[in-house]
């Protein structure tokens, strides 16, 4: 019985914590979404926690300056992103399997290197990868903006931290006896398994790469290519006459949108994924 | 394997060091022929006139028909879309506009290609920089022919190798006579002027009605201006003002333009930074308006210094400029905006309650320069461009008229002043007629290349000290390193 | 299988070459994108080379004189700026991550609605850091509904001037990093948890363990591999932390440059293109970091590679 009520306690305890963080966590959404709906001068004049009534004229406003190309925006995100997404996820899984499975003269050199590089800020890199972009003639194009992900240093660690729990070594040794060759085991074995760990580190990889301003904007000047993050700088850079706050936020409310779907989907997939490892094991 | 890899990876690091020593091998030419800064006025414009010669030659060529050797590409870079509009506006020469605003047609058949880069963390000055020192090597219709400079870092780029003076692309001092001096000023370099500008941008003092009256007994902009007329008298009527629980000034910021524009000397002299007494003033003056109460501690742009300015502000007046008043001030000032039918009329808000007056010193605030690059293969292009969107009175007047944007021409912006504009938000003042009084006695001789960063720099380190997070050494020690930060070349600094 | 088991036992088939396959892409794509650009970095921090305006200056080789004048400036405020700033986040972080990451994974709790606070708690991490630090501006300024609401209540009668104060502005910059990152966090702990054998938990709870119990004795060591890789993550994180401090004290560290982080520090000589500096700063910030973590790794995994891994 007394246990009943700590327990009840605690329950409630619990929830009680987890409404503040749902609150602290949603709320940032709603101010967003309500400056969304303000114009210009009501956001610049202070806040309010009611919609305006111009969420109209921001979308016509955002949808019609021919120099903000939405559409084409979300979609060089969304390649850039996904792309991102896939390639890091996919060769850190293969890296770090690489270093998991199998064992050779420099595995642990291998493994202390990425580790050390893995501590490297982008920032420190940053102009010497924009001189060397440009000096290959690849400036202005997506494609610096999502293949260096193949070498993601933070991810392979996570997937190696996570083999190291949840990949038995019998199941590889079992696919091999099968005559299973090494990168169809990989593919159709591990690759499975590695579900949650790969939603986990593709939707990090994917808001990273949807929210990166600081490469994109170093090497996109073309209209067509740039991504959703240029586009509101662009507006935030407007001149007096057009500058607009309330198409800055309708601009990052349609941004947010793709992301969250992408998010929602992942997420489901993520426990799919744990319910899928847990029957295998 | 790890061998290959090894030897894989020193070629390509060879392969890395190589590309990096040449390309600073090209940087370090360019700087070579720039010399040091000190020397650099008149080494870069007899390097420059060397080069213009080139130019003049195809501008002569081309001037009969805007064809022929002209390039058939003209690239144009800016951070904004704001001079675009302009030009797809105002230019007579423009034929279409392509539906994505990334490309205009002129009648000659040259195509307007435009790069817009926002400028956000000094985005549009990184990359334009990169493509100015580029611009050697690259092709013919790759080549920037024209790009757009801000005041407060003109010098930057007009004391360099990367613009033209616009005297060799032709454009005589006649073609200049109607522009306002400060604005020629701005982009002038031992008097070689290499950039000019559709806008004058004057600074005037934006004082509330209803307050002045309370706190001066009159409204009246004459008699306004006599009470404001120096910085004793600017400082006597804020303590009158505070007496009567009012601020002055709004934020810490407000009045630096003022004093920063009125400066004896160029923020630097050699390698050493140079404070002006006009700007210790400033501090002083912030220092004790803030510890008296006189401001509300805001900084310019923030949510609290807009609100200043509407129905609940308390705020004697802001300095603002011509671009300013009908579009910031007016939507700040109203109490139900225009797009929720609200109607910009006396009785919404405080339309109505403000005027303008001249202030204490002349000032200036904003403004964009159009200068030609070096090595442009569109001269007569860039000329005629020039000509018309800067120098011709008619297009200029028109520009004013529809967009209300204030335009360096002298005499036109005298003829809307002398007409009977005027304006129901200033309540009846004819506030271009000031504008135009005030214009011409504004002096920028004294900007510099460093006017930008330093200007930023001193301001964020004495708000702590306003704020009083740390004391005035400090506050100096911080100015100091953030300037060494950001122009490695300073190296002394001298306090008045 | 082959090369896990020690050298000698059974000849047969040679699997290491897969592994050398296995983790090429990775280091070619590496060599290429990031150890040339990296190499120039460091090179560059022996020589003075840095734009006036548009003038080049250098490259003049000068030895160590940037790493002597870096030693001279205030590094160390910085770099004690970034550790503040980390913990201060970092703590509330882990602590709530774990207690939440606890929580959705306790059988007996039975949270109801389970999945919609798992997809709330990361959706900070959704918004743009530039659009989360305009809302905070929004949010504490000095006329902000924060301010009106601690008014309104009594609780001051004066606004608080939260970013002119030099714990307003870390506690602020702390507050984002925390809930920009605690969901983050709690996924990672979560996916690490739920990666248990189920089974070991009725075990526990069949032998009448309390959660707490089950949580320090069977949860905790079992996601030791995936808390050493938060940690880890978190102090990299911490000590790369820029985008927050700088967009929220607009790029001035302040006040007092009581908020610059090392890499906002770094920032600043990269805006002024000193190459020469900017690779000094580097290469300090890179030893520093290495050591940190090579030191917390292996302090923290010192039984690394025994256990588990290709055997």
């Amino acid at each position: 019985m007394h246990s009943q009520t700590a327990e009840k306690v605690r329950k409630a305890l619990v929830y009680i914590i987890l409404a503040l963080l749902t609150f602290l966590c949603l709320f940032f959404f709603y101010i967003l979404i309500i400056n969304s709906t303000r114009n210009n001068f009501e956001i610049q004049k202070g806040f309010s926690f009611l919609p305006g009534g111009s969420f109209g004229q921001n979308l016509t406003n955002v949808l019609n300056d021919a120099n903000i190309p939405v559409l084409s925006g979300i979609w060089n995100s969304l390649i850039v992103s996904t792309l991102s997404a896939i390639l890091a996820t996919y060769f850190s899984a293969l890296t770090a399997y690489g270093l998991y499975a199998y064992r050779f003269r420099f595995r642990k050199a291998a493994f202390v290197f990425i580790l050390l590089i893995m501590t490297m800020p982008t920032q420190v890199s940053a102009l010497g990868f924009v001189n060397l972009i440009t000096s290959v003639k690849l400036d202005d194009s997506l494609i610096p903006l999502f293949l260096p992900s193949i070498a993601a240093p933070a991810v392979f660690y996570f997937m190696y931290s996570y083999m190291e729990s949840n990949l038995p070594m019998e199941l590889v040794e079992a696919a091999r006896m099968d005559g299973s060759g090494e990168f169809r085991t990989f593919n159709s074995i591990v690759l499975p398994l590695m579900k949650p760990a790969i939603a986990v580190q593709a939707i990090f990889t994917f808001v990273t790469a949807w929210n990166n301003y600081f490469m994109p904007a170093l090497l996109i000047s073309s209209n067509d290519k740039k991504t959703l993050p240029i586009l509101i700088a662009s507006l935030r850079s407007a001149d007096f006459l057009k500058f607009d706050m309330g198409k800055v936020y309708m601009l990052i409310t349609i941004a947010i949108v793709p992301i969250i779907i992408v998010y929602i989907l992942l997420s489901r997939f993520i426990v799919a994924g744990v319910t899928l490892g847990g029957v295998k094991e | 394997m790890k061998k290959n890899l090894i030897t894989k990876g020193l070629s390509l690091l060879t392969a890395a060091a190589m590309t990096f020593s040449l390309a600073a091998c090209g940087g370090a030419g360019g700087a070579g022929s720039a010399q040091d800064s000190s020397g650099s006025a008149q080494d870069s414009s007899g390097s420059a006139q060397e080069s213009a010669g080139g130019a003049q030659e195809s501008a002569g060529g081309a001037s009969s028909a805007n064809s022929g050797t002209e390039g058939s590409v003209l690239n144009i870079w800016c951070w904004n879309d704001e001079f675009q509009g302009r030009f797809n506006d105002y230019y007579p020469e423009v034929k279409e506009v392509a539906s994505d605003k990334s490309t205009t047609t002129l009648n000659d058949g040259t195509i307007v290609k435009w790069t817009i880069n926002p400028n956000k963390d000094n985005n549009y000055q990184n990359k334009l920089d990169e493509a100015l020192l580029g611009q050697e090597n690259a092709a013919a219709d790759d080549k920037i022919d024209i790009y757009l400079i801000e005041a407060d870092y003109a010098l930057k780029y007009v004391d360099s190798d990367y613009s033209m003076p616009i005297a060799d692309l032709g454009i005589t001092e006649a073609d200049l006579s109607d522009q306002y001096q400060y604005t020629k000023d701005i982009a002038s370099i031992g008097g070689v002027q290499k950039g000019t500008t559709w806008q004058a941008t004057p600074g005037l003092f934006a004082y509330r009605r209803s307050i002045a009256k309370d706190v001066l007994g009159t409204d009246d902009p004459a008699e306004v201006q006599k009470a404001l007329a120096d910085w004793d008298k600017f400082n006597a009527v804020a303590e009158q003002a505070a007496a009567k629980g009012y601020k002055m000034l709004s934020g810490y910021d407000d009045s630096y333009r003022t004093f920063s524009n009125n400066v004896s000397s160029p923020w630097v002299d050699g390698s050493t930074i140079v404070v002006d007494p006009n700007i210790v003033k400033w501090i002083d003056q912030t220092k004790t308006y803030t510890d008296k109460g006189y401001n509300n501690k805001t900084t310019l742009w923030d949510d609290a210094w807009a609100a200043d300015q509407g129905p609940k502000g308390k705020v004697f007046g802001f300095f603002y400029s011509t671009w300013g008043i009908n579009f910031t001030l007016l939507g700040n000032s109203l109490e139900t905006p225009e797009a929720e039918g609200g109607k910009a009329e006396a009785g919404n808000g405080i339309y109505g309650d403000y005027a303008v007056c001249q202030g204490p010193q002349p000032y200036y605030w904003g403004g964009t320069w159009i200068c030609a690059a070096t090595g442009t293969d569109n001269p007569a292009t860039v000329k005629d461009i020039m000509l018309k969107l800067t120098c011709n009175k008619d297009i200029m007047k028109q520009i004013t008229l529809d967009t209300q944007d204030y335009t360096n021409t002298m005499s036109g912006m005298k003829e809307i002043a002398g007409s009977d504009f005027k304006s129901d938000f200033l309540g009846g003042q004819n506030h271009i007629a000031l504008f135009s009084e005030v214009a011409p006695t504004i002096d920028m001789s004294n900007a510099g290349p460093y006017d930008q960063g330093l200007n930023e720099s001193i301001q964020t380190a004495f708000k702590d000290y306003y704020d009083g997070v740390v004391d005035m050494e400090t506050a100096k020690k911080n100015f100091f390193t953030s300037a060494k930060e950001k122009y490695p070349d300073l190296t002394d600094i001298k306090w008045p | 299988m082959k090369e896990a088991v020690p050298k000698k036992s059974k000849a047969a088939v040679d699997y290491s070459k897969w592994g050398y396959i296995f983790i090429a892409p990775f280091f070619i794509a590496f060599l290429i994108f990031q150890l040339i650009p990296l190499v120039s970095t460091f090179y560059y921090s022996f020589f003075e080379y840095y734009r006036s305006g548009l003038k080049v200056v250098g490259p003049n080789f000068v030895g160590l004189q940037n790493f002597v004048e870096l030693f001279n400036s205030d590094l160390l405020k910085y770099l004690g700026n970034t550790l503040i700033l980390w913990i201060a986040g970092f703590l509330p972080q882990i602590v709530i991550s774990l207690l939440l990451a606890a929580w959705f994974t306790d059988i007996r709790l039975k949270l109801k609605g389970q999945r919609f606070f798992k997809t709330v708690i990361y959706m900070p991490n959704l918004i743009m850091a530039s659009a989360f630090s305009m809302l905070f501006f929004a949010l504490f300024s000095d006329n902000g509904p924060v301010n009106s609401f601690l008014i309104s209540s009594g609780i001051t009668t004066e606004p608080i001037r939260f970013l002119s104060t030099v714990w307003g502005s870390r506690g602020l910059i702390a507050l984002m990093n925390f809930l920009m990152w605690f969901g983050n966090t709690t996924i990672l702990l979560m996916a690490a948890i739920m990666g248990i054998n189920p089974s070991l938990f009725e075990a526990a709870e069949l032998d009448g363990c309390t959660p707490r119990q089950v949580f320090f004795e069977v949860t905790l060591p079992l996601i030791r591999p995936i808390l050493v890789y938060v940690f880890i993550t978190s102090m990299i994180g911490g000590l790369q932390m820029f985008d927050v401090p700088q967009i929220l004290t607009n790029g001035e560290g302040s006040p007092d440059r009581m908020s610059t982080t090392l890499i906002m520090f770094l920032n600043n000589h990269l805006f002024s293109k000193n190459y020469g500096m900017a690779g000094a700063v580097s290469v300090v910030l890179f030893i520093i970091c290495a050591i940190l973590c090579i030191v917390v790794y292996f302090s923290l995994n010192s039984d690394h590679g025994k256990k588990k891994g290709g055997r």
